[in-house]
């Protein structure tokens, strides 16, 4: 069974129409990457995954059933920014979700509970080369290591779909091809389902398996609004045409100019 | 030569040149001090500076006459008690009022409006009526200071509170967190910084309530010292006061800095 399921999906906010007829299905471990101009609503839909939006018409499928509409522990999500919490070290930010597992009403853990949390936090700051940052807070890391204990916080919960919102977008390229080496093989260790938004295109093409291009069909220079965004392309990565990125980029930036009002 | 606009203190110069109004000022008193005691020798307006050596002799090391006790003392031990008193149940029901209206959408649509009123209703004139309902003992003056104080706490957390992004609130979410534990540990933590910060501001406020509560009802207490000797315009005794009541404001102030950077060096550093 599929773990994601788009039916004729629909989001918009009064007269606005921001995505329109989305389908898809998305099996377990497929790891899809999504690129489309800004403002085009890819934010939207990752927010209709995580549940702080709701779709208009149609129907968002989390195992076949409706997608709860509140953030929960089954979808993990690592922001661009603000993704750790400032006032906990990197083990503390680590060890948080083991915590608020262990005690309902405190939040902490106690004795050899709080030594095993710690233990598996550790491991897991290990595996995203943290190891020598502890102790440290989230103002002391730089930009690449915030997003690497963004990362190992989100997975040490194991979700079953993990969300990410341009989470490189801020980084340095030499910095971001290593956090791309990262994110492939934490999402091979542990079989995650990946939601990447991303507005570098290259990224999409080589990172994942799957490439979503989000893109308005009809574009309306007299109210761009008028006409929201479909899925135009969904390939594998891999096998796909020459000339395809050229067109894909060709397009997207044509809706990048639309929507900032600029006559295409 | 630089440009004046680029050109810095150095160290020494720096404690030189803040030092150089409060000399100027303590001359400027001694020459006007001089001038009229040369004029009138029972001048009482500005004393010279031995009589404010005598006063404070009299007030701070020698028993009172008619009480046995050291005045100076026991006026700061009494003021510091309600101050410390109104102000700690101040920042309880802010924290906790301000986190509950800042957290959580509900009962902010419920109690922000009213939290709006209150705090536009003027403190002194609510005064008499606290003098009737508490009587004249502690417990009025304490009051006073938290009605004076809390709401301005309340709505400076509930921002603070906001502020929170929400990127932190659905992370935590995320990691499994109920509604209790999002406030235990991303909230709370956030916002006791913001609240010694807040604290620090009103402390001011804080100062004027008492003062004016001693003022009016009270049998010792540095507010009700002053008052009491402005009958004989002994500015002796008023002045050195007032420079200690400065000075423990000043004291409190910078303990409380110090105390928020040391046990929140990530909210202070980060900045």
């Amino acid at each position: 069974m599929a773990i994601i399921e788009l039916n004729n999906l629909w989001k918009e906010y009064g007269d606005q129409v921001v995505l329109e007829r989305l389908n898809a299905r998305v099996e377990e471990g497929e790891f899809i990457t999504l690129v489309g101009a800004s403002g085009c609503g890819k934010t939207t839909f990752l927010k209709m995954l995580l549940g702080t939006e709701s779709p208009s018409r149609g129907q968002l499928l989390l195992d076949g059933a409706p997608i709860p509409d509140e953030p929960d522990e089954s979808r993990g999500i690592v922001f661009q920014r603000y993704s750790v919490l400032p006032h906990l070290t990197a083990l503390q930010n680590a060890s948080l979700c083991g915590e608020l597992d262990a005690n309902r009403w405190l939040g902490r853990a106690f004795g050899a509970t709080r030594k095993a949390i710690r233990a598996r936090a550790v491991e897991m700051l290990e595996a995203v080369g943290l190891g020598g940052a502890l102790d440290k807070y989230p103002h002391e890391l730089s930009g690449g290591m915030q997003q690497r204990l963004a990362l190992a916080q989100a997975l040490i919960k194991k979700p079953r779909i993990l969300l990410l919102d341009e989470p490189f977008g801020a980084l340095d390229p030499g910095i971001r091809r290593d956090m791309h080496q990262l994110v492939l093989d934490l999402w091979r260790e542990q079989r995650l389902t990946v939601f990447m938004i991303t507005h570098d295109l290259a990224e999409g093409f080589y990172l994942g398996t799957r490439l979503w291009v989000l893109d308005k069909v009809r574009r309306d220079a007299q109210s761009p609004e008028s006409y929201g965004a479909r899925l135009t392309y969904d390939l594998p990565v891999g096998d796909s045409q020459k000339g395809t990125l050229q067109a894909i980029a060709r397009n997207v930036h044509d809706t990048s100019r639309l929507l900032q009002g600029a006559t295409p | 030569m630089k440009k004046l606009i680029n050109r810095q203190a150095g160290p020494v110069g720096r404690w030189a040149l803040g030092l150089l109004p409060f000399v100027i000022l303590v001359v400027l008193y001694v020459v006007a001090s001089d001038a009229r005691l040369a004029a009138n020798p029972n001048d009482k307006l500005l004393p010279d500076l031995a009589s404010f050596v005598d006063a404070i002799q009299r007030m701070a090391f020698e028993p009172s006459k008619r009480t046995g006790e050291y005045l100076l003392w026991q006026d700061t031990l009494a003021s510091l008690t309600r101050l410390a008193l109104g102000v700690a149940i101040s920042a309880a029901i802010g924290l906790v009022v301000g986190i509950a209206t800042g957290a959580l959408p509900l009962v902010r649509a419920g109690i922000a409006p009213l939290v709006t009123g209150l705090s536009l209703v003027p403190p002194l004139a609510v005064l008499p009526i606290l003098f009737i309902v508490f009587g004249l003992g502690e417990l009025a003056k304490v009051v006073l200071i938290v009605i004076g104080i809390t709401p301005f706490l309340i709505r400076d957390l509930q921002q603070r509170a906001e502020e929170i992004p929400a990127e932190q609130v659905i992370k935590m979410q995320t990691l499994g967190a109920n509604t209790w534990q999002i406030i235990l540990r991303l909230v709370w933590p956030q916002v006791m910084p913001r609240l010694i910060g807040a604290v620090r501001l009103s402390l001011g406020s804080a100062w004027l309530f008492l003062i004016a509560a001693e003022a009016i009802a009270a049998t010792d207490g540095l507010g009700y010292r002053i008052f009491l000797v402005r009958r004989y315009l002994a500015m002796d005794v008023i002045l050195p006061y007032v420079v200690w009541i400065t000075f423990l404001a000043f004291a409190i102030d910078f303990a409380l800095a110090r105390y928020s950077r040391w046990r929140y060096p990530w909210f202070h550093q980060a900045r």
